[in-house]
């Protein structure tokens, strides 16, 4: 069954220009149900209080960095299944090692294009 | 106090000799200001010697603990590390902005603070000859400090290690390389 692009998704970076790329990406991806935060906090509220069916969330960020909000997802009952990409200028072998032991989905290495991510969402979620 | 009252007292001595009929004098009184004289000129070098020496001492520990703390600064890191780094990363910078054509007046900004970055380079380079033995007993002192900045188990990776900003084009992996070990066992 294709992914119901209809369905909420959470971008999650601190850099704002970044979450409007983002956003204008997958709205030529024809997603309509775009949801944004800052941080990782914010993010963590988001999902308790939403039903995302898609994270993408930025590394590098304060007070709790992606990789804390990954881990913070993988270990709530509610949220563990939801797919996870982190988008990140942290390309360090050691980075990826650890982004993947804690239950990284993808990991798209910034700078980025539209192909590469469709590309990975594809990997991840399937068709749509 | 008692040295200001000897010389009075010559004072006083000195101007009734002046003023005693010649060969009125006798040759104990004469010797007796003599004495005095250099008496009073041996203290009074006495302490401005004292003085000077104290000085000299004070610089010296001044000095010593500048020194010290120069060194506890480890400049010799600094020019081997930090220096580099934030010079490479202006270079990315400058690298990325030519490509995304803001050079006109950001590259040239970044490349006046690269060269300022060089300059403190020499210097801190001219700094390190200048006090290498100092650092040097330095760093024996404190040999463990920045062993955990080298982790030599995966565990000991924190995740403030991890976070080091965009890589240099040299260090990172291409987007394949990471999907070869995502996708690895």
């Amino acid at each position: 069954m294709a992914f119901d692009i209809t369905r909420p998704i959470l971008l999650v970076d601190d850099y704002v220009t970044m979450l409007r790329i983002l956003r204008n990406i997958f709205v030529q991806l024809k997603f309509t149900n775009i949801h944004e935060a800052t941080d990782g906090v914010t993010a963590l509220q988001e999902l308790r209080a939403g039903d995302y069916s898609l994270i993408m969330s930025d590394w590098n960020m304060e007070p709790m960095t992606g990789l804390e909000l990954l881990r913070e997802v993988r270990a709530d009952e509610k949220l563990k299944h939801i797919p996870f990409i982190m988008v990140t200028a942290e390309s360090k072998t050691e980075n990826v090692i650890v982004a993947k032991k804690a239950g990284v989905s993808n990991y798209i290495v910034k700078p980025f294009n539209a192909n590469t991510l469709k590309s990975k969402l594809v990997s991840v979620i399937g068709e749509f | 106090m008692s040295g200001s009252l000897d010389q009075e007292q010559l004072a006083k001595q000195l101007l009734e000799l002046q003023k005693a009929e010649p060969g009125t004098v006798p040759l104990e009184e004469v010797s007796a200001v003599v004495a005095g004289i250099m008496d009073a000129a041996r203290k009074e070098l006495a302490s401005s010697d004292n003085e000077v020496v104290a000085k000299m001492i004070g610089l010296a520990d001044y000095i010593e603990q500048a020194k010290q703390e120069i060194a506890a600064l480890r400049p010799d890191e600094v020019k081997d590390r930090h220096l580099p780094a934030a010079s490479d990363e202006l270079d990315e910078i400058v690298a990325e902005t030519e490509a995304c054509s803001f050079q006109d007046i950001t590259g040239q900004r970044v490349a006046k603070v690269v060269k300022a970055l060089k300059d403190i380079e020499e210097k801190v380079d001219s700094l390190i000859t200048a006090f290498g033995d100092e650092i040097a007993e330095y760093k024996s002192r404190n040999a463990s400090d920045g062993a955990e900045e080298t982790p030599t188990d995966e565990n000991e990776i924190t995740d403030d290690m991890l976070l080091q900003g965009p890589q240099l084009s040299d260090e990172a992996m291409s987007q394949d390389d990471i999907d070869k070990l995502l996708n690895s066992a």
